[in-house]
């Protein structure tokens, strides 16, 4: 007989539900006093190095209408392009810059909103760069597993042009999906990235 | 080093179309998910320090209670660890949980089932696993409760969890079963995991050695999150 494997299975995933906010944002949904913040609702403090940005967007299901009840993770690298994690060793990252945060989405619309620094490149794993990016993620009620998506930025076309996530897309239209677009406001870059779950310009999602 | 994550076992997860769980018809991408090992974006992931953690948070019994009072129901602890794939504890870990009361109603704005809320019960706490993977909270047993998709589905009593393990990759959320209950297998949103023996990792056993006599019962529950390769053997074109 051949010696047994002893891996385990990953715990299967269940939806959010409705009611995801109770367990990570108490305090939006008015249940103070268990503790004092909600985590991850802010990025950036005065001390925090690199180029100020805002991330901006709605998500919207396959009838192309919003999800009130979605909730919105990002992590990212800081300027350098350096993780605030113990499994980064390439270096100091910035002390002042966490890189995670998360949000419900507005009820009224289904948009979000980031204040964060414009991340430093990553390498994949053969040693080339990848494009800056930001890791998104998002639950909502009717969402079976997490969706896992990537923003890229608009105004890195030639770090886009070289990608490996990205030339991974065949269709240039697809690849649109993941690439958000730039605009200013009060001298501020601001950085549109809408999310359709389905349906028309259906954003792509990852399995990573 | 080679040593991004195992990919995600996708027939063991629920599809993303469930059509018998309504909600996800419309909210299920139609294309195929985008294949690719990790990356240190993924290998990488937020942590969190026993620093945030306050006295209660993970005494749902005490942690919304008004002057000394407790929240009503049947007393429980709920226990368990949290391990990768490769069967290792995952130390450090942020486990989030939120539940409906012991009447099955939740404590949020727009829940609107007729039965009554517990002034002493918020329903969210969150533990970080120790050295050896462990966690643990007190809390009371929730109810069942109908929810609009047939029109008589309930769901079954559940504890919702949230977990960080150490790298993004692992990111989790869902939700803890108790033995026995028949009204699992009658569930949409159960049902959505289209292997029994997957559901049954869900689902909490009632412990009798580790419950407090004369004070509540306990349930275990194991959550394992997803495992990285190691090995020395690199695997880079030349001049990496
Ligand atoms: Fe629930």
């Amino acid at each position: 007989m051949v010696q047994r494997l002893d891996y385990l299975k990953e715990s299967p995933s269940q939806t959010a539900g409705p009611y995801v906010h109770i367990g990570t944002n108490p305090n939006w949904v008015e249940i103070t006093g268990v503790w004092k913040e909600d985590l991850g609702l802010v990025l950036v403090g005065p001390e925090t190095q690199g180029e100020r940005i805002l991330i901006e967007g709605i998500v919207t299901d396959g009838a192309g209408a919003p999800v009130r009840d979605a909730l919105i993770e990002i992590w990212q690298a800081d300027a350098e392009g350096l993780h605030n994690s113990p499994a980064e060793t390439r270096g100091r990252f910035d002390p002042n810059f966490v890189g995670w945060a998360r949000q419900p989405v507005a009820e009224a619309d289904g948009s979000f909103r980031f204040e964060t620094v414009r991340p430093g490149q990553v390498p994949y794993p053969d040693g080339r760069m990848q494009a800056p990016h930001i890791t998104v993620w998002i639950v909502a009620r009717g969402i079976n597993t997490g969706l896992h998506t990537r923003l890229y930025f608009a105004d890195e076309a030639e770090a886009n042009a070289k990608d490996p996530l990205l030339l991974r897309i065949p269709e240039p239209a697809r690849r649109e999906t993941l690439v958000a677009r730039r605009s200013e406001r009060d001298g501020m870059p601001v950085f549109t990235f809408d999310i359709r779950i389905q349906g028309a310009n259906e954003t792509v999602f990852l399995d990573m | 080093m080679s040593n991004s994550y195992f990919q995600r076992d996708r027939d063991w997860h629920p599809p993303a179309l469930t059509p018998t769980y309504k909600t996800s018809v419309l909210r299920s991408p139609r294309h195929a998910l985008l294949s690719l090992p990790t990356t240190l974006s993924e290998e990488t992931g937020p942590v969190f320090g026993h620093d945030i953690l306050g006295p209660l948070d993970n005494d749902l019994i005490r942690n919304f209670a008004k002057d000394g009072a407790e929240a009503i129901g049947q007393r429980i602890v709920v226990y368990g660890r949290v391990l990768d794939e490769t069967n290792r504890p995952v130390p450090g870990a942020l486990v989030e949980f939120w539940q409906a009361n012991a009447g099955g109603r939740y404590r949020h704005k727009k829940e609107s089932y007729l039965a009554a809320l517990d002034p002493n019960f918020g329903g969210c706490g969150r533990a970080i696993t120790d050295a050896e993977g462990r966690y643990e909270f007190r809390t009371v047993k929730p109810g069942a409760y109908p929810w609009p998709n047939g029109v008589n589905d309930w769901r079954p009593a559940h504890i919702h969890f949230s977990v960080f393990g150490n790298a993004f990759a692992q990111r989790l959320i869902t939700q803890m079963y108790f033995e026995g209950d028949p009204m699992i297998w009658q569930c949409p949103i159960v049902m959505t995991i289209p292997d029994r023996a997957a559901v049954e990792r869900l689902v909490a056993g009632l412990d009798r050695n580790a419950t407090i006599p004369m004070d509540s019962l306990a349930y275990k529950f194991d959550i394992v999150l997803r495992g990285r390769r190691s090995t020395l053997f690199e695997n880079r074109p030349e001049g990496n």
